[in-house]
This record gives C-alpha cells, structure tokens and sequence, in this order.
C-alpha cells in the first residue's frame, strides 16, 4: 500500500491507540449469520446429506455382508469410507473429494464481488478496519461453515454405521476419522480460496462462480486423463519395463498439482490402515510383504507429502486472494 | 478556526492521467464545504484519498490534522462517509445494517442511537424492512443515517441526494444543514447539482477534469463576475421592437433571446444599467421586468463547463 512517489505530509502524533484488531470478528459474525441462513448452504446440505445417506447405506448393507468372512480386519468401521458397493459406483471418500469442493466454492465466489455489486464495499471499508481484517473474517467465516457441515456429514455418516453395523469405533479409527475431517477442511478450504481469489479479481458473480466450478470439473473428470497424456510427453513409455515405470511415475508426480488427487491419496490412506503406499509398487516391492495394518504415525508417514502439498497450496491460495484485495482498488 | 480538511498538492494519477491534479482544499471546522463538479471531475477520487482508501500519486493531506495515510483507522473513526451510489445488504433489514456499522465502530448499546437516526432520516416505518426492498432514495436515506452512527466530526457525503424526491432533498439539505449548525460537523459534499450545493454550503470548490477553478462563497464567486453582466429584459411589446430599441443603446453589447417569448438578454456594463433602464422607458418601451440572469453560480458553472469544452 505505500508508494514511493508519495510525499510524506505532517503527521501530528495521535495520542489515541490505533485500536483493536477485534474487526475481523465482526466480519466473521456477520458472514457466519448470511451463511446460515442462505438459501445455498440449505440446498447443500440437504444435497449432501441425502447423498451421503445413500451411500452410507449402501456400504454399511455391503459390510454386512461381508462381516462374516471378515474376522481379521480390525478397521471394520473405517470400511464405510473406504468400500465400493453396487448400486452407489464410488466409495464415500471419492465422492467427498468429488462434491465437496461445490461447499468451497459456494461460499467464497461471491464474497468480495458481491460486496461490490451490493455498494456496500466503500461503506465497510470506510468504517474503522483494517481491510484485511474484511477478507480474514470472510475466510474465517466460510471455513468455520465448511468445517462444522463437514463434521456433521463424519458423524452422521458414523452413527449410521454404528447404527447398522453395531461396530463403535475404536479409538484409532476415530483419530484417523478426525485426522482426515480436518484434511477435508483445508481441502475444501483450498476450493473457497480459489472462489475467493478469483471474487476478487472479476467482478461479476456468475464468472467468479463458473471459473472454480470449470477447474473443478476439469480436474475431477478429465484430470487423469490431461496428466497421462503430460506424462506421456515428459516421458513416453517405449515398452521397456524401465520405460512403463518411468511413465508411471511421471504421470503420478504431474498428478499432484491436482488438490482432488492429493486429498483422493490422502484420504485412502489416512482411513484404510492396509494401504501402505500411495504411488507405484512394484511386484519385488510387494513381493512377501507381510498383509497387516499400519499405525497412524505410519499412515501420516506415508500421506505426509501429499498432506503438506494441499496444506501449502490452500496457503498459496488464500494468500493470493488476500494480496489481490488489498492491492485493489476501491473502485474497480 | 482549525483546518478539518487540508490538502496540499493533492494528486492522483490512474495510467498516467491524472484525476486530481494538485489540489488546495483548506476546510475549517464546522464548515459546510461543496465540491461542485460534473462527474468524472475527481470528486470521488479526492474523497476516497481523504479517508485513506486510495493512495495519493503526490501531494499531502490532512484529515482533522492527521494524515489518513499513516491513521487511516483514526481518521476513519471520526468520518462518517456516505458513498455514491451507496448499496446495503439486501438480505438484512435496515436497522441490522446499522447494527452492523455500529458493532465495526466498537459501539455498546447503539439501539437509541439508531433508532434516533431512522426516525431523523424518516425511515422509521420501514426500519424493519429488507434493505433489498428499499427504493434508491430510501437507500440514501439510510445511508445518512449510516455515516451518522458513530457521531463522525466530518461528514463525507458523496452526491447524497442522487435519487431522492425534490420534497425528500429539502429535508436532506435541512438535516446536513441541522448538523453542521447545532453539532458542529464538518460537512464536505459533493455533488453536480449546483442549487443544492448553492442551498446548504458556506464555500464552494468548482472542480472540473481534476482541477479546481474557483473556489470561494457562493456569492463571492458570483461577485468575481463584476463588470460585464447579462440582463433580462421583459417587454409587454412587440418583441422586434424592443429588440430595435435595445441594439440602438451603445452601452448594450449583445442582445439573444431570453428564456420567455419576448424577452431579450443584453449584454451590457452594470454601471450603465439604470440610464439603459431610462433610455428604454423614455423610448415608449412598456418594460415589465428587467433581472441579472448570471448573478447565480449556475451561470458560472455553465460558463466554466463551456470553456472546459471548448478548450478540450
């Protein structure tokens, strides 16, 4: 905000604090309340949680019947995360990292252009705050909303299962459960700061609203197709052994700038305990492996690059929309 | 009296054109100060600068002697700013808009103070209201209202009374004047509309293309104009006569038609204007009404807008 051109003008000293920092909470406040009370966060959640319901009876139906023959797994509660069974095509963890980027999104499209259609920008910013205290209590906002209908969608999904299952949790699948409810959260907290950077730079809702919703369903429906054919450039498999592999790999590294393929490897290893890789293995690495399920520390051990790559692209995320509104303009 | 508003050098470049180009605003305490000009003219640029919100290409400024770009919490703490085109939230009543302004300005127990301000801005009634309802009017009204919550020393309107009932602006213009008078605000309004700005303000500043060219009381500017001057004159005669009779007297420059049908405008020296009367009347002329036409400011303005025209 300071320019070099700028000629300092006499300053008079000013007895007074500059006051608190307390604005933000105002902000967080008011835009918890729009949320709450808004016709999309309604919608969503009833679309979510009627998604959900489905597929958590699917699964836990399908458990059951595989309980019987299922006397050594141990995660058995986990498994209504992790299991695929007809009718519902994908197990729950896909179809969270599927449609839960639509929440983020939702809540952060029009957070800073709808101010401005509204005029009510110049008047929030002209009252005693920071402007960066308007955009982190947006941010705070739409992430407290995220988190708590992300919660409600784990619990809700768990006290199904315990309800047809009649398996409670142990306290390792809760800790891994809550582990993963709060990688959910930064992940659905990268969507928001996507909507938000892009709010901020256009200055109509419906584009700021169609720009994340497109890279979203570029990404979820065509990405693995875009990185084989990246991975295919960067290294072509020439059908030697080494060739095939080079190419895996590279198509598994090119994969990565995708949060939904990050957030999909996650999730799969932070709730099913038998996962131990999230790449490529291959057959000597398999080979007289012993079958047994990893610790937590051992699965956050394996998931903790793909875990730090969402955290720092979330980051990079907000920290752009941030530094974007406060360079803008009142007046765009 | 101490200066509320000062500004030396004020300017501000966007892509290399300047939109305020090296301003001298000097506003005292108590002062109601018009910022006259047609839009585009830099006015709200000047008043986002003066409330720290865009920052100045050059220049300096001081708002109730602090710079807003160092105290821009201080300054905005103490000036209440009604935007152009101000907007609310849609889905929020009036009043909770208010309420939300008042929690910003860490105000305690701001119910009286806003229910006060809605009876005062007349929107009591439909206090309870969605703001989205609201008529663009209504919206001007609250948004007085708003810029009035935290009891500000300097009173920022941006063209307040864009939208409002001519009967609705007389009762603004009241009110704004009402504050300056028995609170002692400061009010710094901008507006194109010359005979509101000539109703309630003690000064006037006419900016034009980032520029001011002329500032001073109202009636001082008009005063500025001394010398030539141009004159209605009304007839109750044949309109070619008495246009004969007027282009025959050699103190009379210029003679056009007037606003009315056989009424004529001259151009003449003010000195001559009573023996000009007389000749008129010693000639037979049935006068009915002679009147400066640019005594008011709205003649002024007109001509400043034709020269900018003509040498842009």
């Amino acid at each position: 905000m300071t320019d070099s051109n700028v000629i300092a003008g006499p300053v008079a000293k000013d007895p007074r604090p500059e006051g608190s920092r307390g604005g933000w909470r105002v902000v967080a406040a008011k835009e918890l309340a729009d949320h709450l009370y808004s016709g999309r966060f309604i919608v969503l959640l009833g679309v979510l949680g009627i998604a959900t319901a489905a597929a958590v009876f699917a699964a836990s139906g399908g458990i059951r019947d595989i309980a019987p023959d299922a006397e050594g797994i141990t995660a058995l509660f986990l498994k209504l995360f992790t299991v695929t069974v007809d009718p519902v095509p994908f197990p729950l963890i896909i179809f969270v990292s599927f449609l839960a980027p639509l929440l983020g999104i939702m809540f952060g499209f029009d957070s800073v252009n709808g101010e401005r259609a509204q005029g009510t920008l110049p008047r929030l910013l002209s009252q005693p705050i920071h402007r960066d205290e308007v955009i982190l209590g947006k941010f705070v906002a739409g992430i407290s909303v995220i988190a708590v209908m992300l919660s409600a969608l784990v619990l809700f999904v768990a006290g199904i299962g315990i309800f047809r299952l009649g398996v409670t949790p142990s306290l390792q699948e809760t800790t891994r459960l809550f582990v993963w409810v709060i990688l959910a959260v930064v992940y659905v907290a990268f969507w928001q700061g996507l909507a938000t950077l892009v709010s901020v730079r256009t200055s109509r809702a419906a584009t700021s609203a169609l720009v994340p919703v497109g890279i979203w369903l570029v990404l979820a429906l065509f990405g693995n197709f875009i990185f084989s054919a990246v991975a295919g450039v960067i290294s072509p498999a020439d059908g030697t052994d080494a060739g095939l592999l080079a190419n895996a790999r590279a198509e598994q590294a090119v994969s990565q700038i995708s949060p939904i393929n990050l957030f999909e490897q996650g999730s799969t290893v932070l709730l099913d305990p038998e996962v131990r890789a999230t790449g490529l293995l291959t057959l000597e690495q398999v080979d007289r492996a012993i079958i047994s399920e990893l610790n937590l520390a051992q699965s956050l051990g394996i998931v903790w690059p793909q875990m730090v790559l969402l955290i720092a692209m979330t980051a990079a995320m907000f920290a752009l929309a941030y530094v974007s509104f406060m360079k803008q303009e009142v007046r765009a | 009296m101490p200066s509320a508003i000062r500004t030396v050098g004020l300017t501000k470049h966007y892509d290399e054109v300047a939109v305020v180009d090296g301003l001298d605003l000097d506003i005292e305490t108590g002062e109601v100060f018009g910022l006259l000009g047609p839009n585009g003219a830099g006015k709200t640029t000047t008043i986002l600068m003066l409330l720290g919100l865009t920052e100045p290409t050059a220049g300096s400024m001081e708002v109730l002697g602090l710079d807003p770009r160092r105290h821009p919490l201080e300054v905005k703490r103490h000036v209440g700013y009604l935007p152009d085109a101000v907007g609310f939230y849609d889905d929020l009543t009036g009043r909770q808009n208010l309420k939300f302004t008042a929690r910003l300005n860490h105000i305690e127990d701001a119910d009286a103070r806003i229910e006060g301000l809605l009876v005062q801005v007349g929107l009591e009634p439909a206090a309870d209201q969605p703001a989205g309802e609201y008529s663009r009017g209504m919206k001007q009204r609250l948004g007085l209202a708003d810029a009035l919550v935290k009891e500000p020393s300097i009173l920022i309107l941006d063209e307040p009374t864009t939208a409002i009932d001519p009967e609705g602006v007389a009762e603004i213009l009241d009110l704004i004047r009402g504050l300056a008078v028995q609170k002692g605000v400061t009010v710094l309004l901008s507006s194109h509309l010359l005979n509101q700005v000539q109703a309630v303000c003690d000064r006037v500043a006419i900016f034009v293309d980032g520029v001011v060219i002329a500032q001073g009381r109202p009636h001082d500017l008009a005063a500025e104009q001394v010398g030539h001057a141009r004159v209605e004159f009304r007839f109750d005669d044949d309109a070619e006569i008495a246009l004969r009779r007027l282009e025959e007297i050699d103190t009379v420059e210029d003679v056009i038609h007037g606003r009315v049908p056989g009424s004529w405008i001259a151009t003449l020296d003010i000195g001559t204007l009573p023996a000009t009367v007389n000749r008129l009347v010693s000639d037979g002329s049935r006068l009915t009404g002679v009147r400066r036409v640019d005594e008011d400011l709205d003649a002024i303005y007109r001509r400043y807008f034709e020269g900018e025209e003509v040498s842009a």
